[in-house]
């Protein structure tokens, strides 16, 4: 009886483990079918991994297509991309520790600078492709409830007694970084440079922030669907989105002045060449500056570089206000260094 | 002998050294090598930038904000799921089952829905919010957000860990207390506290280990603000890895900080524990 259990439990252990081994051939198996396939047909269908920011989901949902079509048409094979978002800093550091992307198209050229330094992109980038390759241009802009009851009509408004504000935190958003520093740029124009009015203007500014998300979306969802606050500090296009999801209830103030944001592509070099995916990844970020393409980013609300088809949207964006850009600030790296450190402008005005 | 020895050997799960070895490779795998990697990242800064972070009024602020709601979240916890157990335990009622099944939601759902869900229904539009705002409080975008997003995800820990005690506690006790003369508080405090003290120990240092370092369900509904005291660290650790310049080294430290006062607090608990145990079994 005794030896009868003893020999099922080992005729039990014997099937476990071995199907375990099974499993695990299987599985190595499976990796090579994959790779094998993949490098067998790469004439046919090529995968390329486009990682990018939060807002541009709806965007690249549909340049792929239009641009698989283009492509298929051009060379005969099939291209599918792979999408990955989320906030523009850490989809960043991702790549840098081993998402294989093959492009990145992030929020700051900043982002793309730090994979650079890692190493994994080609110094010449910027000048890869057009306008310092950046397709496609955004502001920041305000959004607030309709009829507009606190009566804000440019950043002066967000520093009045009683206005609550929701904005991103600028030590974990990029969209923060450059809603601060358009706010700013508008303070040293109203006080003439004077640092120290400039300081208080903008502290002030933030001593209204009711609720400071980690992010862009984070932003809006506690502004449009949580209903906080007054006024959203906003990229343009999430700003344009909100009012085409509730036309009804919120209303576009274009500030007079505001800041250029030139959103970078790259191809993530070290990847695509070990994919074999370079050719593939130009033509993508390439065909971005096709008029088709311009016009789809157009749609989807963030400003064409091309100026002839910016013209063609002079309805949806509010093209008189005054765009000062981020070299005003000395580049990225120098704004980065002088605003948003640990210890640096953004510390010291916001917590005392 | 020898055959009896080997028998005996076998009798649960084949070979010690197999077990062990397997133990051992999985804890480094998953645990050791990570948190030893969190140690040496931390160990770049050097002495005098560890202190600077860590007394940034920031920093010392988010610290204080963890543990303090941490602390409260436990707390209220252990009365909520203390009774929740007693509930269970001791009566019958329709959806008895259901509702014990319930117990483990806070664990299956991804903390960001639950944060999310929280915020919707906190805020000052959402149907609670409104009520505790009608009577002046602001729930969502307050510490007293934090807690509620704490209290939510830390329930099981106390009912699971203070239920199966109760289980095993016989009604006798009571009905003898009683029968003494002891009142109702009394029969509580003296009968029924010391029996399920070590497990609501336990259960609290779970829930309060679980709070501090909790993530995903308090971002959405503290609002993050440095002005209003609601950062907590784990949202200062994301700050540093997501920023335009990522700062390993002081995301590394400050989980260390972390590690380091949840160790503290769960060894002091434990000995207390340890006590409590003694007390009882003796």
């Amino acid at each position: 009886m005794n030896r009868r259990k003893d020999t099922l439990k080992k005729i039990g252990a014997l099937a476990v483990a071995s199907m375990l081994c099974a499993g695990m051939l299987a599985g190595c198996n499976g990796k090579h079918d994959d790779a094998g396939s993949s490098e067998g047909s790469d004439a046919k269908a090529i995968t390329l991994t486009n990682v990018s920011y939060d807002p541009t989901r709806e965007l690249y949902e549909e340049y792929n297509k239009i641009f698989a079509v283009h492509y298929e048409e051009e060379t005969g094979s099939r291209i599918e991309v792979v999408q990955s978002h989320g906030g523009s800093g850490a989809q960043a550091r991702s790549v840098i520790e081993g998402n294989d992307a093959d492009v990145v198209t992030l929020a700051l050229a900043h982002d793309i600078t730090s994979i650079e330094e890692a190493g994994m992109i080609e110094s010449d980038w910027m000048d890869e492709f057009e306008g310092n390759s950046s397709p496609y241009k955004s502001t920041i802009v305000l959004l607030v409830r309709k009829g507009n009851e606190k009566d804000i009509h440019d950043w002066d408004d967000l520093a009045k007694d009683g206005v609550d504000i929701i904005a991103p935190d600028p030590k974990s958003s990029g969209a923060a970084d450059w809603g601060f520093l358009a706010m700013w740029n508008y303070a040293e124009r109203k006080f003439d440079g004077d640092e120290q009015q400039v300081k208080d203007f903008v502290a002030k500014i933030y001593r209204n922030v009711l609720v400071m998300d980690s992010g862009a979306r984070g932003s809006t969802t506690t502004f449009v669907e949580n209903g906080q606050g007054d006024v959203l500090v906003a990229w343009e296009n999430e700003a344009l989105l909100s009012l085409t999801e509730y036309p009804e209830d919120y209303e576009i103030i274009t500030p007079s002045v505001s800041i250029l944001a030139e959103p970078s592509v790259a191809i993530v070099d070290e990847n695509a060449d070990r994919n074999g995916t370079q050719e593939a990844a130009r033509a993508y970020l390439e065909y971005l500056y096709s008029d088709d393409a311009q016009r789809l980013i157009g749609e989807n609300y963030y400003r064409p570089s091309n100026e002839a088809i910016l013209e063609e949207f002079q309805d949806v964006f509010d093209l008189s206000v005054d765009l000062c850009t981020i070299d005003d600030f000395g580049g990225w790296n120098q704004a980065y260094a002088d605003f948003f450190a640990d210890d640096a402008i953004f510390d010291k005005i916001y917590s005392r | 002998m020898g055959k009896a020895r080997v028998t005996r050997k076998k009798s649960v799960i084949p070979g010690f050294g197999l077990t062990l070895g397997v133990t051992v490779a999985m804890l480094s795998l998953f645990v050791l090598i990570p948190l030893a990697s969190v140690l040496a990242y931390s160990f770049r800064l050097s002495g005098q930038e560890f202190i600077r972070l860590m007394t940034r009024p920031n920093v010392v602020q988010a610290f204080a904000t963890s543990i303090g709601c941490a602390l409260a979240a436990a707390l209220i916890n252990c009365l909520f799921g203390t009774l929740l157990a007693w509930v269970l335990v001791r009566y019958d009622f329709p959806g008895k089952r259901l509702m014990d099944g319930m117990i483990e939601l806070p664990f299956a759902l991804p903390t960001a829905v639950a944060g999310i869900t929280l915020t919707k229904m906190y805020s000052n539009n959402g149907f609670l919010g409104r009520a505790l705002e009608s009577v002046g409080i602001q729930a969502a975008y307050s510490k007293l957000g934090i807690v509620i997003a704490m209290v939510f995800i830390g329930i099981p820990f106390v009912t699971r860990a203070v239920q199966p005690v109760l289980e095993k506690l016989s009604p006798f006790y009571e009905e003898a207390s009683m029968m003494l003369g002891a009142s109702r508080l009394r029969t509580f405090c003296s009968v029924i506290l010391p029996e399920i003290a070590p497990a609501l120990l336990t259960g609290f240092g779970l829930a309060l280990a679980r709070g501090i370092g909790e993530y995903g369900s308090v971002i959405y509904i503290s609002g993050n603000s440095e002005k209003n005291g609601t950062q907590v660290v784990s949202y200062i650790i994301m700050q540093k890895l997501n920023s335009g310049n990522v700062d390993y080294e002081g995301a590394a430290a400050l989980a260390l900080m972390l590690l380091i006062i949840s160790f503290a607090m769960l060894f002091v608990l434990n000995i207390v524990q340890h006590a409590a145990s003694r007390r009882t079994n003796a």
